[in-house]
């Protein structure tokens, strides 16, 4: 057994991690405090158009795209504070569907691709991915929509895609298919989709939006095909990142809730005293945080390692699987503690539940992780 | 001092991975202790003790102490890499943990240039042991209201009372001894004094309480009219409270300074990896059972999260939120983790967890179960889990007191 050699990660954090965790810290405060989080959850568009140009101006969009093709070719490494403080506000908006759907792009498409799409991108035009399907396999290859020969030079897509996320306003999206048999990613402008293709689901997290695709009848040039080649490290790259920056929302959220309990607990009396001078509830409260200390050095242990073979997959894996046991357990406590008003819609304890729901069931929650933890350390 | 000359640096390590390579002794052909806390026999204290006193003479042993009071005056970098080689080569672990850790940093931060001079080579060197005086047998937890009376006569406090769980207390030559010299301040916390002190007077009498485990580990402390120098005095008389409490701060990590080396060998969640994977149920590898894969993969994340937070607390913009958070839950983390992962690896074992130390069934000499039963030193000693969490919960997350 040589685990014992097994690099499982360690924190690093560089000069821009740090000016952009705290422009996002006063940024993401700022912009999102919870009556605009509440508005917009009412609103259909679901986020505040203003506030993602402005994200587009500070290049925030661009941040993990290289310089040649208009970003400010950093890693996702930088874009982990930008999310861990959205994730921390419930901030609502596109902004990881884009980032991801660029990732996937400058990872498996095509030179011509990333030479058109990958600017836009960075100067904030929103895209998305359609991986998931109703199955609901988190295991990135296992595709069943189809993308099959229609002619010369002409591809047709069918089969139906779920959860996709921020489909509304996306202008592309990147599809997972089986092609010729195998995996293949496609970039599917949404121009290219029929009317009628898309429909709005009913997510827990209503902080989001979700949609159902139906890729029947789509037909596109066959240059819309991704690199074949690269469609499975695509598919495995987007998978990590997916799980690495769920991790980063999941990790602000839970220092939020921890925070949001807190304050009830400082403010309530009961029996004459102080609800938080209780001990049965201040150590599920401490327990909570530590817990929260514990995700957030595994968060930034992966961000640092994540480009590294082997030990980048290790990192985001537990980073992914101790954020969801910490958010749900702070969430979960965070509404029991708030009594009877706990289980109002009012409470915030809500919110931070249902996101920690939503994200455990991105991408691959705790059990999953671990499970695949097991193949790769024993 | 900060700045390392990196060939300095690396000639020092190399020489500390050679010195340990070649002279740690791993089987002496007895049980050695797992932690300072464990030490009962004769035979395991004067190997220990000569073992601290090699380390130190080999230089690699308060390393980053001032070479006024017998340290090596080295950057702290050259102690911690003599520490992380200690550990590579599975060095036994340092004796002296009282004086090394505690009273040693405490005396370079609060005490007189009297006390440096008068005590800190002997603890580096094991010559001179120490334990600590803070618990008795009716204030534990609540140690501020801690009742052991010394009264000032002449250049002399005498002291009368009792102090238990006093860890060394069979071996010890000096005590950092929580007294109460007032006992009309309105404020109970207002009436202690903090008091380095002779065990080889007459008055104080050591007797050995034998342990969970079966074994002799600490013991309880009489004092009888026995004169104690006020010299020994550490800050002013009254302002015992305070001293005492930066004394747990060393104690539990959540402060620096250190002499070096371990005080325990702490459970490695690769050693239960190797256990896991020598185990079998009905014929099946144990971690092909998916529940056990489960827990252990479970007990690597959180052993590697406690890596990743001492790591982290390196990086200021990485704790701005709560600077002292990951500091003073350093030891309910660590503490807790080790009880239940020794709790795991008995289950490991299977029907062998029946057994325990030197039966020929036991799996590893049944040193998990040793271990497990011991753990509890570290959950209850150094103040309990339960007030640990008070501690989080009150200084970091700033509820009100319970
Ligand atoms: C192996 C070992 C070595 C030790 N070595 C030393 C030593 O060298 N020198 C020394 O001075 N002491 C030593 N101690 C003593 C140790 O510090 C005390 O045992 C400890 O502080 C608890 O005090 P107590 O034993 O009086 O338990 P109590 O304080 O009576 O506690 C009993 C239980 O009540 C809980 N409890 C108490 N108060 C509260 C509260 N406010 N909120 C919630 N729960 C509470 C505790 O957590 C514990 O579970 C050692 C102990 C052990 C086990």
């Amino acid at each position: 057994m040589t685990i014992d050699m097994r690099d499982l990660g360690r924190i690093g954090f560089t000069e821009d991690q740090a000016t952009l965790l705290d422009l996002a810290t006063d940024f993401c405060l700022r912009r999102s405090p919870i009556s605009t989080v509440r508005r917009l959850m009412e609103d259909e568009m679901g986020h505040d158009p203003a506030i993602w140009q402005e994200m587009g101006e500070l290049g925030w969009l661009g941040v993990a795209i290289p310089e040649a093709f208009g970003g400010s070719g950093l890693s996702l490494a930088e874009v982990v504070p930008l999310v861990e403080q959205m994730g921390r506000r419930l901030m609502a908006g596109p902004f990881v569907s884009t980032t991801l759907a660029a990732q996937a792009i400058l990872v498996a498409g095509t030179e011509d691709q990333r030479r058109t799409v990958l600017p836009r991108i960075a100067e904030g035009v929103p895209a998305s991915l359609a991986l998931a399907e109703a199955e609901g396999n988190w295991d990135l290859e296992a595709v069943t929509c189809l993308a099959k020969a229609a002619g010369p030079g002409r591809l047709t897509l069918s089969g139906t895609k779920v959860l996709v996320g921020d489909a509304h306003v996306a202008q592309w999206f990147v599809v997972s298919v089986l092609y010729e048999g195998h995996p293949a990613l496609v970039l599917v402008p949404a121009s290219a989709l029929p009317d009628g293709a898309m429909r709005r689901e009913g997510i827990i997290d209503e902080t989001r939006r979700a949609f159902r695709l139906c890729l029947d009848g789509v037909d596109l040039p066959d240059s819309a095909l991704m690199d074949p080649a690269l469609a499975q490290t695509g598919l495995r790259h987007l998978h990590l990142a997916g799980n690495l920056l769920g991790a980063a929302e999941m990790v602000g959220g839970t220092q939020a809730c921890v925070d949001y309990t807190i304050d009830y607990l400082k403010t309530r009396t009961q029996f004459g005293k102080l609800i938080g001078s209780y001990q049965a509830v201040k150590h599920p409260t401490v327990e909570a945080y530590v817990a929260y200390e514990q995700a957030r050095s595994h968060l930034y242990s992966a961000a640092h390692c994540f480009a590294e073979q082997g030990t980048g997959e290790i990192a985001t894996r537990m980073a992914k699987a101790q954020a969801d046991a910490a958010y749900s357990f702070a969430a979960d406590r965070a509404i029991q503690f708030h009594g009877g008003f706990g289980f109002t819609w009012d409470c915030d304890a809500q919110l931070y539940r249902r996101g920690a729901i939503w994200h455990a069931a991105q991408y691959g929650d705790g059990a999953y992780h671990k499970r695949k933890l097991v193949s790769l350390l024993f | 001092m900060s700045e390392v000359d990196p060939k300095d640096f690396a000639a020092y390590a190399e020489g500390a991975d050679a010195w340990f390579r070649e002279n740690v002794v791993r089987d002496p052909g007895f049980m050695l202790p797992l932690t300072f806390m464990e030490v009962g026999t004769d035979r395991q204290f004067d190997f220990l003790r000569d073992w601290q006193n090699r380390v130190y003479e080999a230089g690699y042993l308060g390393a980053a102490w001032p070479k006024a009071y017998g340290g090596g005056g080295l950057p702290q970098a050259f102690q911690n890499e003599a520490n992380r080689a200690m550990r590579r080569h599975h060095g036994p672990i340092m004796l002296n943990a009282i004086g090394l850790n505690w009273t040693g940093p405490l005396l370079l931060d609060l005490g007189s240039e009297a006390h440096r001079q008068k005590h800190l080579k002997g603890i580096l060197s094991a010559e001179d042991i120490w334990c600590q005086g803070f618990s008795e047998p009716e204030n534990g937890s609540d140690l501020g209201n801690a009742q052991t009376r010394a009264v000032r006569d002449g250049d002399d406090y005498v002291v009368n009372g009792s102090k238990i769980w006093t860890t060394l207390g069979r071996f010890a030559k000096y005590m950092i001894l929580l007294a109460r010299t007032d006992t009309t301040a309105p404020k109970k916390y207002d009436g202690l004094s903090f008091i380095l002190t002779p065990m080889t007077v007459p008055g104080v009498e050591t007797v050995p309480i034998r342990k969970l485990t079966g074994e002799h580990g600490f013991t309880q402390t009489f004092f009888t009219d026995a004169r104690i120098p006020a010299e020994g005095l550490v800050g002013v008389e009254g302002g015992g409270w305070k001293v005492a409490m930066r004394t747990l701060e060393y104690e539990r990590g959540a402060r620096g300074g250190q002499a070096g080396g371990h005080v325990a060998m702490g459970t490695n969640a690769f050693d239960v990896v190797n256990l896991a994977s020598r185990m079998s149920r009905a014929g099946a590898p144990l971690l092909e059972d998916p529940l056990m894969a489960d827990r252990m993969i479970e007990f690597m994340m959180e052993i590697q999260s406690l890596a990743l937070c001492s790591q982290r607390t390196q990086v200021p913009a990485l704790i701005a939120d709560r600077p002292s958070g990951i500091p003073l839950s350093s030891k309910l983390m660590s503490t807790e983790m080790t009880r239940r992962l020794n709790a795991f690896a008995i289950r490991l074992t299977g029907q062998s967890g029946a057994y325990y130390v030197d039966e020929p069934g036991a799996v590893d000499n049944g040193i998990w179960a040793r271990a497990y039963l011991n753990s509890f030193s570290a959950t209850i000693g150094g103040g309990t889990s339960q007030i640990q969490a008070n501690i989080v919960g009150e200084h970091v997350l700033g509820l009100p007191k319970s």
